[in-house]
């Protein structure tokens, strides 16, 4: 008996959202009487923070403090169509639409102030703290809220914003298959450390080490907790999730919630990450997203790994110890593979 | 059959309900008392996401029978905080992003309550036993156990 280590690598390039018809994400901003502000998505929250960076980017675009916007995801029959929340198109569609909508919010809020304070538009900035002042004259001056209540109350103007961010759908071209699906694409590249045990067939993933791209982190904490997860998950489905163990035939599956494996915190590796930040030209304050190819490369980093450990190849998922024992009976035992370092 | 009278403390109030003989205690807290935090997920003792203390012992809501509570104090997440003031599983849980879906979450803090209670100091090995009961699909586990450690480090630095 031997435990035999393995390195394997892989590399990812990742489509931001789809261009299936469109793939468009639509905000509507608008301003209550306090001064605060209310976004309405149709895009839902299951925890991945669409919500709070909805929340950051509505705050930046209208110039208001975080806490004087409320991001309201709660009923797609209330909220403005969207496509919704998946293929890592979150942050970079809903994003844009929040801020096509808000700077239309912003530029009716402006109006508004300088109704009150009787100058140009033009000539007024926010401060974030929740103050319109006059370029360059800060004690000319107005809340956003006295200015929120000008408008409503006295002025008879909504403070509101609709916006749309939709990619064209794309052209397929007849004779090459050529057509732009995506405007955006997020990069990663993932190295495992892992062991094999050549009688039991059992994997132990040691260590994981990344290095992530993706736009500008516009929340680093939750990109971090994404990749944290998401590799987590990753290493489940590469080694221990399936309903269907000898796919396509559906015997021997788990029947109930029993006998449905997944890695428990004691199976869990450490995980060194990178991450690049480089701000796509076409996101929302540079954002991409890291969604769905946190989990990805995860797989096929496992596969080679194992394959650098013992020499057997294995081309299904999930790579069970019995699956690894076949392998090794037919190949006459374990040929670890050159290892690098 | 008849159903039966049961007395028990929930979060520190008397509460006194009538049940089922084979009524679950996550079905008594959650349809007859109202408090929504332990969730059903599995229903057969897998998950963890019922997870209550009985007397301080960790109790798998949904495998424990209401009537063997009688006379028992029951602890859910929704007894943590006092007031505004969040437990400093709950702050740590917060500063370490330990929730995204949020699911697991009130399973999980109730599994380290009753580590913390125990064992103050607990070392990785022991928080991980602990909520190994639990189980999380979104955190990968390493943000959990990180918010757990802190409130127990954050913890002994109130004592001393």
């Amino acid at each position: 008996m031997a435990r035999h280590q393995g390195r394997g690598m892989a590399s990812i390039n990742y489509p931001i959202g789809m261009n299936l018809g469109g793939d468009p994400s639509q905000a509507l901003v608008h301003a209550n009487p306090d001064g605060k502000f209310t976004v309405a998505l149709s895009a839902i929250d299951l925890g991945q923070g669409m919500k709070q960076v909805s929340r950051q980017i509505a705050a930046e675009t209208l110039g208001v403090p975080i806490e004087d916007v409320y991001v309201d995801t709660a009923d797609s029959d209330t909220g403005p169509h969207d496509m919704g929340s998946f293929a890592s198109r979150g942050t970079h569609r809903v994003g844009n639409a929040v801020i096509v909508a808000a700077k239309e919010a912003r530029g009716v809020l402006l109006e508004a102030a300088a109704e009150e304070l009787e100058v140009n538009a033009d000539d007024l900035v926010t401060d974030g703290k929740g103050n319109i002042h006059v370029r360059g004259a800060a004690s000319k001056s107005i809340t956003v809220k006295a200015a929120s209540q000008a408008a409503q109350f006295k002025q008879g103007k909504t403070i509101s914003g609709r916006g749309i961010f939709l990619i064209p759908l794309s052209t397929v071209n007849p004779e090459t298959g050529e057509m732009s699906p995506v405007t955006a694409y997020a990069h990663a590249c993932l190295v495992v450390d892992l062991e094999v045990c050549d009688e039991t067939g059992d994997v132990k993933v040691n260590k994981l080490t990344s290095a992530y791209e993706l736009g500008r982190a516009l929340n680093p904490k939750m990109v971090e907790q994404q990749l944290v997860g998401g590799a987590w998950m990753g290493m489940s489905h590469a080694l221990y999730e399936t309903p269907e163990p000898y796919y396509p035939n559906p015997e021997h599956g788990g029947r109930d919630y029993n006998e449905y494996l997944m890695p428990g915190p004691g199976d869990i590796a450490p995980h060194d990450i990178t991450v690049l930040e480089r701000p796509a030209p076409d996101g929302p304050f540079g954002g991409k997203g890291p969604g769905e190819m946190c989990a990805n490369p995860v797989l096929p980093a496992v596969a080679n790994a194992i394959f650098n450990a013992i020499g057997v190849r294995i081309d299904t998922l999930p790579i069970t110890p019995e699956k690894i024992l076949r392998a090794l009976k037919a190949q006459g035992g374990a040929r670890p593979q050159v290892r690098r370092a | 059959m008849a159903r039966m009278p049961v007395q028990f403390r929930l979060n520190g109030s008397d509460r006194a309900v009538f049940v089922e003989p084979a009524e679950t205690l996550l079905g008594t807290i959650r349809r007859g008392l109202g408090d929504f935090a332990p969730k059903f997920g599995c229903g057969q003792g897998t998950c963890g996401v019922c997870t209550v203390l009985v007397d301080g012992e960790p109790r798998l809501g949904c495998l424990t029978l209401s009537v063997t509570c009688e006379g028992r104090s029951i602890e859910t997440a929704s007894g943590l905080a006092d007031g505004p003031t969040l437990h400093p599983l709950q702050a740590a849980f917060m500063e370490h992003f330990a929730a995204q879906c949020g699911f697991c979450t009130p399973g999980m803090l109730m599994a380290a309550k009753a580590l913390l209670d125990r064992n103050p100091n607990p070392t990785r090995v022991e928080v991980v036993e602990a909520i190994a009961g639990n189980v999380c699909r979104c955190t990968g586990y390493e943000p959990i156990i990180n918010a757990i450690l802190a409130a127990a480090q954050q913890r002994g630095v109130r004592r001393a």
